[in-house]
């Protein structure tokens, strides 16, 4: 078992807690794991990136190989597209659809959309009102790791094992309220792929 | 034994908080400052009291790091390569003193540039002190190293160097922990001159360094860090340091390297392994992270008769950081198939946060300097260096911390007018200061707008030396106290702003306006504690 994952978004938006929730689960399952953050001038506003790496087997390199991620999964449709040449032949874009605009020339959404949807597998997820819809906005992230969900080669239950412990010390409610999200954006994936 | 899932910089706190540290200096600076911060927040830190506050520069982190070896301690000090610039006048000079308790500067080099001005390789300063330098490959090295490290520094009393790039300093992986050994008793140097670098002194140190070349050349041979692993292939040998080996045997996950190998992780050269590489194999790759120093060592003028392919001869970029795709690649020549980048995707440069003071000060500025055209502002290191792209494209420099304020005073003496000179008020502590006293001491016509966010911004807001000592530190180097002004840099106050700028303009002689307002990113840290 070897997930080479891309996440990416832009900075301030939080991708280090999807990370945070995977790897912990990824331990947690007795897996290797490497994660390769960015940290820095570009967490201000500007185009960030993780590559993180889960395997059975001993991971070497901290970045991902180009034509070699099995999913890039992305919190900003633009953002999503910006990695293609990581991207492998059978990998997955999972990305939320909002988008992020804080630069002059942002594309017409709809055409982000047209070249996502050229791609033979992605999900285009409405993550952030999903997660208003169950009345947690902030949990667009969990959204994004339930759509993801099915291709992590991780347990469901371990992710939910996850978020117990990167939300527990901030209560039960908060706990549910993620949890919740993290089932909506799988019945999401799982209905998209039909 | 247990295992943490640690950024190698937390691998290197954790390691030296295990190998018994009595204290750790630094300045933040992408991409080292983590390692301080961990040692911060650990627990263990706390209980035995190791130092971890941030120091006023990389120099003066150097130097109490070398105070605390004096005094028989193991210590350690960090800064990103280009703070290396700022310490070396301590870090060439310990090589000579050499150690008494075991002592390491930690540097964090930046290659590709992610949030710095150069990519310069601070192996290359390692070797110019001639001290041992250690190169980890993963997180578990960075760790394991750093118990070594101060072993060799107490065993030659010698300063180590452990040197980091981003991609390790910054990415997480399993470390597995020992046992964590006691702090050394305070203990002055045998020798109560070892320290003194009179001529005389200096001269017989130096002679002790340079024989000791030998023996640490001998550690590198035995270094459980350094591998020759054979291979059948002998058209081909490669060296692989630090992190680049990873990128070499991510490309053999499923299969065996079929060319001997050298894994380089602890220097100088580990010379009998070098010679046995190069014997057995006809050609040589050279795969290293940052500057072609192994290479221009193996060639070095005469080479072209020897067979070494790197950066030097196009085998692999000459500039930016490596991948596994540039080393199989420079391995076979094949070229991955990879999707291409639609053209919908636009560039997203970093920008200053929402409701960022910097902004209103900008904004003020960029009004007043309408009238004298661009180029008159001298800008530093840090958030506000942001104000050069757009929509601000205000500034005219960014070289090294303190450099605005000096480069309005060069500039000021030609005869420039006006010019302004924009810092931080962590990068005015780091290095402004003495900049400011030269010019109050020839009362040079400038402008100096000290940009207050209370914080160390860039880095991730850890705690500035500025904070509120700025109008006296102004005052205590001289400045006139009429013409040192704080204003809080809100949309109400442009205009008064706009005003005051161009008061001080006008007024022949030195200038301090201090825009302060909180970092917004702090701001709303200490909102979510409440």
């Amino acid at each position: 078992m070897k997930k080479d994952i891309i996440l990416c978004g832009v900075g301030g938006q939080g991708i280090l807690s999807i990370a945070t929730v995977i790897g912990y689960a990824a331990v947690d399952s007795g897996l290797y794991l490497k994660q390769a953050e960015v940290h820095g001038m570009s967490q201000r506003g500007g185009d960030v990136q993780s590559h993180f790496r889960i395997s059975d087997k001993e991971i070497f390199s901290d970045l991902i190989p180009f034509g070699g991620a099995d999913m890039i999964l992305s919190v900003e449709p633009m953002e999503s597209l910006r990695y293609l040449p990581y991207l492998s032949k059978n990998g997955w874009v999972i990305t939320n659809d909002k988008p992020f605009n804080n630069i002059v020339n942002y594309p017409e959404t709809e055409d982000v959309y047209k070249q996502i949807k050229k791609l033979d597998n992605h999900i285009l997820i409405n993550a952030d009102d999903i997660a208003k819809e169950i009345g947690s906005p902030r949990s667009m992230n969990m959204v994004m790791i339930g759509a993801a969900s099915s291709f992590l080669g991780i347990e469901f239950d371990k992710l939910i094992e996850g978020i117990k412990f990167i939300f527990g010390r901030k209560g039960e409610e908060m706990v549910n309220l993620n949890v919740k999200a993290l089932e909506a954006g799988k019945a999401f994936a799982e209905k998209f792929n039909k | 034994m247990e295992k943490l899932l640690l950024l190698g910089d937390e691998a290197i706190a954790q390691g030296a908080i295990d190998a018994g540290m009595s204290g750790i200096y630094g300045y933040p600076g992408t991409p080292s400052t983590e390692i301080i911060e961990y040692v911060q927040r650990s627990k263990t830190a706390q209980e035995r009291n190791i130092h971890r506050k941030w120091s006023a520069n990389e120099k003066t982190a150097a130097e109490a790091a070398l105070g605390m070896s004096y005094a028989g301690k193991r210590s350690m000090c960090t800064m990103k390569h280009v703070g290396l610039n700022v310490a070396a006048d301590c870090f060439m000079n310990s090589a000579i003193t050499g150690a008494n308790g075991g002592t390491i500067v930690t540097v964090a080099d930046d290659p590709s540039m992610h949030s710095s001005q150069n990519e310069q390789d601070s192996r290359i300063y390692g070797k110019f002190a001639m001290i041992p330098i250690f190169e980890p490959s993963n997180q578990q090295e960075c760790y394991d190293m750093t118990f070594h490290a101060f072993e060799i520094s107490e065993k030659y009393q010698i300063p180590i160097m452990m040197r980091l790039t981003t991609r390790l300093s910054h990415s997480r992986s399993g470390v597995a922990t020992k046992d964590m050994i006691a702090e050394n008793e305070l203990k002055l140097p045998e020798d109560k001159r070892q320290f003194v670098l009179l001529p005389a002194i200096a001269r017989r140190r130096y002679k002790m360094l340079l024989d000791n070349q030998v023996k640490f050349e001998t550690e590198s041979e035995n270094s459980p860090f350094n591998k020759f692993i054979g291979g059948s292939d002998k058209s081909k040998g490669i060296i692989a340091c630090g992190i680049a080996y990873n990128y070499l045997m991510e490309n053999y996950t499923d299969s065996t390297c079929p060319f001997p190998v050298l894994k380089v992780s602890q220097y100088p050269l580990p010379r009998k392994m070098v010679e046995k590489i190069t014997s057995e194999c006809k050609e040589i790759l050279v795969l290293e992270e940052g500057a072609p120093m192994i290479e221009e060592m193996l060639k070095g003028y005469l080479g072209d008769c020897l067979n070494i392919r790197g950066r030097l001869d196009g085998t692999l970029p000459r500039d930016g950081e490596l991948n596994p795709n540039l080393v199989l690649q420079a391995i076979n020549g094949e070229k991955v198939e990879m999707n291409l980048i639609p053209e919908e995707v636009k560039g997203r440069p970093p920008q200053f946060c929402k409701g960022c003071g910097h902004i209103d000060a900008y904004n003020a500025i960029k009004e007043v300097m309408a009238d004298y055209g661009d180029g008159h502002v001298l800008s530093d290191i840090g958030c506000y260096t942001l104000a050069a792209l757009p929509p601000f494209q205000s500034i005219n420099s960014c070289v090294d911390m303190g450099a605005s304020i000096t480069m309005a005073k060069g500039a000021a003496d030609s005869g420039l007018f006006p010019v302004i000179a924009t810092i931080g008020d962590s990068t005015f502590t780091h290095s402004g200061m003495t900049g400011l006293l030269d010019a109050v001491i020839e009362g040079t016509n400038i402008v100096v707008m000290i940009l207050d966010n209370s914080t160390t911004g860039m880095t991730g807001g850890q705690d500035s030396h500025a904070l509120d000592r700025l109008v006296s530190i102004c005052e205590g180097l001289g400045v006139e106290k009429d013409h040192i002004t704080r204003v809080n840099p809100i949309k109400q106050n442009h205009e008064a702003l706009v005003e005051l700028i161009r008061k001080e303009i006008a007024y022949n002689g030195v200038s301090v306006i201090i825009p302060t307002r909180e970092c917004m990113q702090t701001l709303k840290r200490k909102l979510k504690k409440k």
